[in-house]
């Protein structure tokens, strides 16, 4: 079991938690991810992690309630436990001095997109540009932490509720127009819509563009193959390929069907949580 | 009761496994083969002759000591009979219910060439049964010899050299990487033919007598590499299976419906997805399933692709649908056990031979609507000794499925390798290993199981982690130094 040592509401559906796992801490590194399961009939699902302390031997994950599994999570609180915390999985973030990089993070994807910004001011030699961005001001979090390690940031919302109305790509392709043939390499984590356009927006100015996908998998090991991606050279998958890809080869297409398969379950699995959530409170309200 | 004479056993009829029937068991997950009464144990083990050379031992790739056994099960001594078992085979419950007997020790039994060995597995299964029941014999161990052996993957190789490691004395962590331990008996062998409570029993029983320590949630390679493992233990013992699916190289296998039986069979194993949504993994199955492949995965694919349709159709009226198994060599190549592929058919599973799928068509929406196939006829014998499947000119043609389930075999867990130079391995990403030893070419570290073969049974997994943990107590009692 994996205990919860702290808890923070970051917005109404973004939460987040630090979780007792010293192990895992040990060797964390920004980009890769663990498979966490609530309890005995929990399912496994992956979560990018959003930073860690291997003093502390702690690893703190940022989820969004869409799910069952991750509104269920939402009403957990420090002391409560985790039945299954497995990782660091996936291959770690590729940091290296590389110049000018632009860090892009779009909604529940700020929280991982924060670590590799943070490597790559670290590794010194970079010059990190960062945009975050989200629906609205409500579903924003941790600019202060991005713009510490940022040299520049750029904040925007959907509805212009804070920061600039935009999409993330409109101030990246002006950055791109801007500094011409100067920035490097561009690093994209959010929904997959969001790191579709961002690489389609690169790809003109031919930048190398990562993108960090979240699939739907169980093991993270490489077993069950669920993940599986299609490149331009072939299937790849997610857990022990990636989950950071060239996104000017992934198969957009495809990876956004292929995260509808479940949908009617999911939502069944919703629909029978919000049941239960509401007997629950009726119940309580009784007594 | 007078022993009875060798002319008196020859007239005993082989005894009937007692099974539930196919069509009520199409619609449940419980086990499908109910196991001998004492009774019908007793009336087995009397047909035994008691071979003076018992080829049956032989035949096991553990070695039980199987006339014996035999002989204090049928005078009614079941603890000695659990004694016997437990010096060659510290799972019988298991091996019992998923060993391939008809080719093993059966195949070679005096009887069998009257077309009725002594049903062997089935008294095993009895015999484990007991003792999961009554704990009559604890394994014990030597005194402690400070010596520390880690075991990666708690799969059949891993829990039979634990065991036998852990018996000398010898203290062992075992590293698994899911959150349950027992590898492919756990996530892949569906719980009709393998009861999940028999394998943690199993697991659990061994684990406590021996001082064994499961560690889940330990992905080696990631958490802990290999080399971090050597400066801790004075052994390693690898037997993380080969668990990577292999989709064939046709288009259209990203499309929705398509999957690994990995993938399949660990959603409704693993993680209960037959019981969605009281348990939280869904697993679907739609009308017309098709799964590729003839081996004892495809069977536990096909099989549990029935099931799911059925208990659908129970729930909301409608028709169950087809599944069928695509195969492209004909009946006499079938890879699978006899039992699975008769049970399979019993229960209505369709055997499409001399098929194989050209590729996989999709709708607008990336879902699976069917599978170009074509026919296969049986030309030259190939490497393997079979007669190599060869494509019928002009005759393609077309199938309406729905869901497309794998089960081409897998290769090596990847991950294991990671910071791991000096393990050798052979171009299909197995390791090299010597298969009398399971000695692999990196000091102190010793691999046995699928990762050295490639997919293959369960005995044969434990039959390799029995004879690694043979060299590992030589090695550790300083008898032997292969790598000085």
């Amino acid at each position: 079991m994996y205990k919860i040592l702290y808890k923070e509401t970051l917005s109404d559906v973004n939460k987040l938690m630090v979780v007792e796992a010293p192990e895992v801490a040990a060797k964390a590194r920004a980009g890769q991810f663990v498979i966490v399961r609530i309890d005995e009939h929990g399912e496994r699902i992956p979560l990018t992690i959003a930073d860690y302390d291997r003093e502390a031997g702690t690893i703190t994950i940022i989820f969004q309630e869409v799910g069952k599994t991750t509104m269920q999570m939402g009403t957990l609180h420090p002391g409560d436990s985790l039945a299954t915390f497995t990782g660091p999985l996936g291959n770690p973030t590729e940091i290296e001095q590389y110049g000018t990089v632009v860090c892009v993070g779009g909604g529940v994807g700020i929280a991982p997109i924060y670590p590799i910004a943070r490597a790559l001011k670290e590794e010194g030699g970079n010059t990190v540009l960062s945009i975050i961005g989200a629906r609205n001001e409500s579903l924003l979090f941790w600019e202060d932490k991005m713009r510490a390690v940022s040299d520049e940031l750029i904040v925007c919302t959907d509805d212009g509720s804070y920061g600039r109305k935009a999409l993330v790509t409109e101030p990246l392709k002006e950055l791109l127009e801007a500094r011409k043939g100067e920035i490097r390499r561009v690093w994209a984590i959010g929904p997959a819509i969001m790191m579709k356009f961002v690489s389609l927006t690169t790809e003109p100015y031919h930048v190398p563009t990562i993108v960090s996908l979240n699939t739907i998998m169980i093991d993270g090991t490489g077993m069950c193959g669920g993940c599986r991606v299609l490149l331009d050279e072939g299937a790849r998958f997610v857990c022990v390929d990636g989950p950071e890809f060239d996104g000017h080869k992934v198969d957009w297409g495809n990876l956004l069907a292929r995260q509808q398969f479940y949908r009617e379950e999911e939502q069944l699995a919703v629909r029978e949580w919000e049941h239960h959530c509401r007997l629950d409170a009726v119940l309580e309200g009784g007594a | 009761m007078a022993a009875l004479t060798q002319r008196e056993r020859l007239k005993i009829a082989r005894q009937k496994m007692p099974e539930q029937d196919p069509v009520v068991r199409g619609g449940n997950f419980d086990e499908v083969a109910l196991g001998f009464t004492e009774e019908l144990a007793r009336q087995e083990a009397e047909r035994c002759l008691q071979c003076v050379i018992p080829h049956c031992v032989e035949g096991c790739p553990v070695g039980v000591l199987i006339p014996q056994f035999i002989r204090a099960l049928r005078a009614g001594d079941m603890e000695e009979a659990v004694r016997v078992m437990k010096v060659k085979n510290s799972l019988p419950a298991i091996c019992g219910r998923v060993c391939p007997q008809e080719v093993q020790c059966e195949q070679v039994c005096v009887l069998a060439k009257k077309g009725k060995p002594v049903a062997i597995g089935r008294l095993e299964r009895f015999v484990g049964d007991y003792e999961l029941a009554h704990r009559t014999c604890p394994l014990e161990s030597k005194p402690k010899t400070g010596k520390r052996v880690a075991i990666v993957g708690s799969g059949p190789a891993g829990l039979t050299c634990a065991v036998d490691v852990a018996r000398e004395g010898h203290e062992v962590v075992i590293f698994e990487s899911l959150h349950v331990p027992g590898g492919v008996l756990t996530y892949g062998i569906p719980e009709f033919r393998l009861p999940k409570q028999v394998v943690n029993a199993e697991i659990e029983y061994a684990a406590e007598c021996l001082g064994i320590d499961i560690r889940v949630d330990h992905v080696i390679g990631r958490i802990a590499t290999l080399k971090e493992l050597l400066s801790e233990f004075d052994a390693v013992f690898l037997g993380t299976g080969a668990g990577l699916p292999s989709f064939l190289r046709i288009p259209g296998i990203n499309y929705n419906g398509v999957m690994s039986a990995n993938e399949f069979l660990t959603r409704v194993n693993l993680m209960k997805g037959y019981l969605f949504p009281k348990y939280d993994t869904p697993v679907k199955v739609g009308k017309r399933v098709a799964v590729v492949g003839a081996g004892n995965v495809a069977m536990d694919a096909a099989r549990c692709s029935l099931r799911l349709q059925v208990l659908r159709a129970q729930q909301d009226g409608s028709e169950r649908g087809e599944v069928h198994i695509v195969y492209r060599r004909s009946r006499a190549e079938v890879p699978a056990r006899a039992e699975e592929v008769h049970h399979a058919e019993e229960e209505g599973v369709i055997f499409d031979f001399l098929t194989n799928p050209t590729e996989i068509l999709g709708d607008e929406h990336g879902n699976v609507v069917g599978m170009r196939c074509i026919r296969m006829e049986l030309g030259e014998l190939d490497a393997s000794g079979r007669r190599r499947p060869v494509p019928i000119e002009g005759s393609e043609f077309e199938m309406a499925v729905d869901t497309v389930i794998f089960a081409l075999g897998t290769s090596p867990n990847p991950l294991v390798f990671v910071d791991a130079e000096g393990l050798e391995r052979s171009k299909w990403g197995t390791v090299v290993a010597d298969p009398e030893t399971g000695r692999a070419t990196m000091p102190r570290v010793w691999a046995g199981g699928d990762v050295v073969t490639g997919a293959a049974t369960v005995v044969s997994a434990m039959g390799a982690g029995k004879r690694a943990a043979l060299d590992i107590n030589a090695f550790l009692r300083g008898e032997v130094d292969p790598w000085a």
